[in-house]
């Protein structure tokens, strides 16, 4: 893997770059034409933010109860990054929203969801930065409990938002958008897989420095 | 079993004695649910007339406001007489003292209720004590279902340095959930033909959070408390 | 970590002016077609504004991550040179 790392980072720069050429060339979307050029980042952002939420989940059980210090590590890292796609996310959709439906933000199931979690995300990282002693297995509990809300938060902010007018947020990609969007979402995961092994390392090596600073002092 | 829950009985019957002798927290609980509804008045009138849509959102926002202080006056207590490192040596399974301060909650919660209900429903011209049948079991299940992880979260947060404000941090993102149920409730039973049916799939949601996060919560007790 | 909390916080205070000059909203969708004249804004700024805030964000925060690896191998060398310095 650390053999891996700077070739896929080369390929993640590319990709990152080329991408704006691959997405002005792809055709026009009927009712929203330009802005909806925002959707090849904004949805592939979307995905990683929930992948990387789920992933904190799982390795904060792992750490609470497999005393899993790796797993803490990841758990760590993965909410890190939850909170920065989380910010991408939600600046990029109410710029697009904007122009797409007319206001910045809607209550709707999706995006109140996606605020939740990053302020759950951004709550985790604060747990662990000003908890104090033993802010490690509490912030790995709210990790635990966050993504067990997940579909307690989808459920009822679906059912309350059916009482308004719904807006479809992703249709069916047509043939022309279809490679765009799947070639971003490639480049997206590839980034974040790379930004969560290098997190995860500078995890441990902080880890490692703190063990190596007790050792010292004895 | 028996023993899990005459220690549960135990661990509240002494909370609730000691409340009774100072009734600290119950008086500025209470004061405080009262200072919450005074703003609330004061923002939520227009021209002179009380908005009568706001009074489902009154109710929980206070409920949620006042229990939050009620679990960190709770948990300072023990942590101030030190009473929480000597429950936690007892030889009692852990999940039985969090389902003893969980009652001691919940009870101080619902007297804070008893008294924030009419006092809205007279307020805000909401007809609230109409609707009690339906009304009083959404409360209980919302109470439950916040107490129950703000219980948790508190526990855990006494030994933080900033615990007063890291306990709503954490609280109020992971119960959405009981707030959307709660408010959605009570405005369906506050309709001009209020809505019994879609009360009740709300107190259904309610309840599946309640019994998913409280076991979830005696679950993961054990481990969190642990040095 | 409390400087990011604060970019991330800041960035979503700075919209808040560009809320509040905006006219009345609807709360329903609305085809762009049939959007009155004076709300069909130019699409492009907000779609290079929404680029430039991925761009930002990504680059930013591999920045970051370098720095603060950069930071504790530095600290490392200094433990190790402070062990094997010092004779026990």
């Amino acid at each position: 893997m650390r053999k891996a790392f700077i070739p896929l980072l080369v390929v993640a720069t590319a990709m990152f770059a080329y991408a704006p050429i691959f997405i002005a060339n792809a055709p026009y979307e009927s009712t929203m034409l330009l802005i909806q050029k925002v959707m090849y980042f904004h949805a592939p952002s979307g995905m990683v933010m929930l992948i990387s939420g789920v992933i904190s989940g799982v390795a904060s059980a792992l750490f609470l109860f497999r005393k899993s210090r790796a797993a803490d590590h990841v758990a760590l890292a993965a909410a890190e990054l939850t909170a920065v796609y989380g910010v991408i996310v939600l600046l990029s959709g109410p710029l697009w929203a904007r122009k797409a439906w007319g206001v910045w933000w809607v209550w709707d199931a999706r995006l109140t969801m996606a605020f939740v979690g990053w302020l759950i995300a951004l709550a985790y990282l604060v747990v662990r930065k000003y908890g104090g002693p033993g802010s490690e297995k509490l912030a790995a509990g709210l990790a635990l409990f966050g993504a067990a809300n997940v579909p307690f938060i989808y459920l009822s902010v679906n059912i309350w938002r059916t009482i308004h007018p719904q807006t479809t947020v992703a249709p069916t990609l047509p043939a022309g958008m279809r490679e765009p969007f799947w070639f971003c979402v490639a480049a997206f995961f590839l980034l974040y897989s790379l930004l969560m092994t290098t997190r995860v390392r500078l995890e441990r090596q902080r880890a490692t420095l703190d063990d190596l600073y007790l050792a010292a002092e004895d | 079993m028996n023993v899990f829950f005459n220690i549960a009985f135990l661990v509240f019957k002494k909370d609730f004695t000691i409340e009774l002798k100072s009734r600290e927290i119950v008086y500025t609980t209470l004061l405080f649910a009262l200072s919450c509804i005074l703003i609330f008045s004061l923002t939520f009138v227009v021209e002179g007339q009380p908005l009568a849509e706001a009074a489902a959102g009154i109710v929980w926002i206070a409920i949620a406001f006042s229990g939050t202080l009620a679990l960190g006056r709770t948990f300072e207590r023990e942590r101030y007489s030190e009473t929480l490192r000597a429950l936690l040596i007892a030889p009692a399974p852990r999940a039985a003292i969090y389902v003893g301060k969980l009652l001691g909650m919940v009870a101080l919660l619902a007297a804070a209720e008893v008294l924030l209900v009419p006092l809205v429903a007279v307020l805000f011209q909401a007809n609230l004590l109409g609707q009690l049948p339906l009304l009083a079991p959404l409360l209980l299940l919302g109470t439950i279902g916040f107490a129950g992880v703000g219980t948790l979260f508190a526990a855990m947060l006494v030994r933080a340095r900033t615990r007063d404000v890291l306990l709503p941090i954490l609280l109020y993102p992971i119960t959405v959930p009981v707030m959307i149920a709660g408010v959605r409730g009570t405005s369906a039973l506050l309709q001009d033909p209020a809505e019994p049916a879609l009360a009740i799939m709300w107190i259904g949601i309610l309840a599946s959070f309640d019994v998913v996060f409280v076991t979830l919560a005696l679950w993961t007790f054990e481990p969190l408390m642990t040095e | 970590m409390p400087r990011r909390l604060l970019i991330a916080l800041l960035s979503l205070i700075l919209t808040a002016p560009a809320l509040l000059a905006q006219p009345p909203q609807q709360n329903e969708y609305v085809p762009i077609d049939q959007l009155p004249p004076q709300e069909a804004m130019p699409a492009a700024p907000l779609l290079i504004g929404a680029y430039i805030v991925v761009w930002l964000g990504l680059m930013g925060y591999l920045f970051w991550i370098w720095r603060r690896i950069a930071r504790v191998e530095a600290d490392m060398q200094a433990l190790q040179r402070r062990t094997t310095g010092s004779p026990r």
